[in-house]
């Protein structure tokens, strides 16, 4: 895919993010939409897998620590053929296979069962433990966590073991947006200064805007080249990206559009926020 | 049903020197140890994951055998449970050990979701659970990590009553798929059982028959028990003792068989009785066989420091203490005993 197409269907996920969200009338919006990027990289020009053979066992592994905004991995598990578009609107539905935390034994394809904060990268860590052990050489584990989730110790009990076992194979990226439920990061728990942190842990940090598919998927590729230390790419996004009301405010982290904001919100992101003529005009 | 009960009684090869004074004594957690390594043997796919306690936790048997597939967290509690879900993701079979206290006492909400929910193939082992830690005092002194683990979903409990039993549980779970956890304790406890007994994960055993009284024990609560059934036969009073080795799920036959019969029941764990076995045979008897129930163990409070042996005695969990409280038990609900 072209950058061009990437960034036309990071723009379709965020259309079905604010679908799902509404349709649910619950869920988290900003991590998803601020995400959408990230994760249109990963399952468009990333990751190595199989959408029609979920369980494929040279697949990578993409490991959501912070479970809450799996809308975001939902929709692009959609769109790159893991399941029909139409079941996207089940998300959080008695029944469905759409849990609103990720839900591994309900949906193929999930890798692990997670919501619960600070757990992520300790599994992604297993893994990666459990290949080396064995000599796989060409697959990678990824795990995608918050920056929120980083005030929560198992985190860099995690960090450390990375670190130790040089799982060279791991590669983690933190959706470094700045807010958590409360309010922002750095009023609530400081994190800065979180590149230093994870250097100091032994760690081979890269920093990129988390919304240039150029950075996203070259740091993707740099990690590879990392020999003897996983790597943190901290992704630099905007919260509730694509939305402008949605955008940088902490209050739209854990909940979701009405239907009227979630017409303002389509409106905004079929337009290209007013650049071209929307359909309903 | 009772046939059945009476025929398992038979033929379970126990330790013959059982009843002397000079009965063998090995720590529990050390059969685990013994388990471990041939577990690992048998299957490749085995690891061993620990939390700076390799040896008090007896996994240095296997770090040493096998030191490509042991694995050193540091003091981490919730890693090394996460760490080995993520290890069970890949296709190995982790069993992971700390104190009791700390894992799973630290790290519940990681196990519940992350190897009960996800369905890993995950064991966790405590060591050193229960007051006859001993001097360590109550911090290290788990006493609630079998109702902890009990009430999870998908989350089975074993607890041997002796090294032996500790290893072929060791070596039962490691060829079981799924998660359970396994109380190992610190101190050397009397052998009760030999190679020789049948051991099956699920399978609750009478290992002494009696009309008057079931009396269900777990871990090295079960010579306790034992040694209280002896000393009520001689006051006319016969104890069926049932080792319930898997407190979860619960062997509901071999139990509800015996009670049936003698229609009064005691437990007998170094644990929380809330919660714990106790907790666990009292919702069995509510829900099918509604029937007078006493539950030795730890009542709503917690351990201190002292040598082991004092703190069974101080906590009233020995032999002479139990059948004590047995027999007032018994004449109060069986008149015809009195």
């Amino acid at each position: 895919m072209t950058n061009t197409q990437l960034e036309q269907m990071a723009n379709t996920i965020r259309q079905d993010i604010i679908d799902m969200l509404r349709a649910a009338g619950s869920g988290h919006s900003a991590g998803p939409l601020g995400m959408a990027d990230v994760f249109t990289a990963l399952y468009f020009a990333v990751l190595k897998h199989d959408p029609k053979n979920p369980d494929w066992p040279k697949r990578d592994r993409l490991i959501l620590s912070n479970g809450h905004i799996v809308p975001v991995r939902y929709a692009a598990m959609a769109r790159a053929g893991y399941f029909p578009v139409e079941e996207l609107l089940t998300l959080r539905k008695l029944g469905s296979r759409l849990q609103g935390h990720p839900d591994r034994l309900r949906l193929p394809g999930l890798e692990t069962t997670s919501g619960p904060l600070g757990s992520g990268l300790s599994q992604a860590s297993g893994i990666a433990r459990a290949w080396q052990m064995d000599g796989v050489k060409d697959q990678r584990v990824y795990c995608v966590m918050s920056d929120g989730e980083q005030e929560e110790g198992n985190t860099w009990e995690a960090a450390l073991f990375a670190a130790k076992y040089r799982l060279a194979n791991l590669t983690a990226i933190t959706d470094r947006n700045n807010i958590q439920i409360d309010g922002p990061t750095e009023r609530i728990m400081p994190l800065e200064n979180l590149r230093a942190k994870w250097e100091a842990f032994g760690w081979h940090v890269v920093e990129i805007d988390g919304h240039n598919f150029t950075q996203i998927i070259d740091a993707c590729h740099l990690a590879k080249t990392i020999e003897n230390q996983p790597v943190m790419i901290l992704a630099h996004t905007i919260p509730g990206k694509g939305v402008d009301f949605m955008e940088y405010d902490f209050h739209w982290h854990g909940k979701p559009p009405n239907e009227e904001q979630a017409r303002r919100a389509l409106d905004e992101l079929r337009t290209l926020g007013g650049q071209i003529r929307s359909e309903h005009q | 049903m009772k046939t059945e009960a009476r025929a398992s009684a038979t033929n379970l090869d126990l330790n013959p020197k059982l009843y002397r004074k000079d009965v063998d004594r090995e720590a529990i957690r050390v059969g685990f140890g013994r388990g471990l390594v041939e577990a690992g043997r048998r299957d490749a796919r085995l690891v061993a994951l620990c939390a700076d306690l390799t040896e008090s936790t007896k996994m240095d048997g296997f770090a040493k055998a096998f030191p490509d597939r042991f694995v050193e967290v540091g003091v981490a509690e919730q890693n090394l449970v996460t760490v080995a879900a993520g290890m069970a993701l890949a296709g190995k079979i982790p069993f992971v050990s700390s104190y009791a206290a700390f894992s799973p006492g630290r790290n519940w909400e990681q196990i519940r979701t992350t190897i009960c929910l996800n369905q890993t193939n995950v064991k966790i082992v405590g060591s050193h659970a229960g007051v006859s830690v001993g001097p360590d005092g109550a911090t290290h002194q788990m006493l609630e990590d079998i109702a902890l683990m009990r009430v999870l979903p998908n989350m089975r409990v074993v607890v041997p009553c002796d090294s032996v039993e500790a290893e072929k549980a060791t070596l039962a779970l490691a060829a079981s798929d799924g998660p359970a956890y396994l109380r190992l304790a610190r101190e050397p406890t009397p052998i009760v059982t030999t190679a020789a007994t049948p051991f099956s994960l699920g399978s609750a055993q009478v290992l002494r028959e009696g009309t008057d009284l079931t009396l269900v024990a777990c871990g090295p609560m079960v010579y306790q028990a034992l040694v209280a059934a002896n000393e009520l036969s001689v006051r006319g009073i016969g104890a069926e003792v049932i080792n319930c080795a898997t407190v979860k799920p619960l062997d509901h036959l071999t139990i509800l068989a015996s009670v049936r019969k003698t229609r009064v029941v005691m437990t007998a764990e170094e644990a929380q009785v809330a919660g714990g076995l106790g907790g666990a045979v009292a919702e069995l008897l509510g829900e099918h066989e509604p029937l007078p129930l006493i539950r030795a163990g730890m009542r709503d409070q917690f351990g201190e420091s002292g040598d082991p042996n004092q703190l069974l005695e101080h906590f009233e969990l020995t032999g002479p203490h139990m059948a004590r409280l047995a027999e007032t038990f018994v004449r109060r609900w069986r008149p015809d005993r009195a």
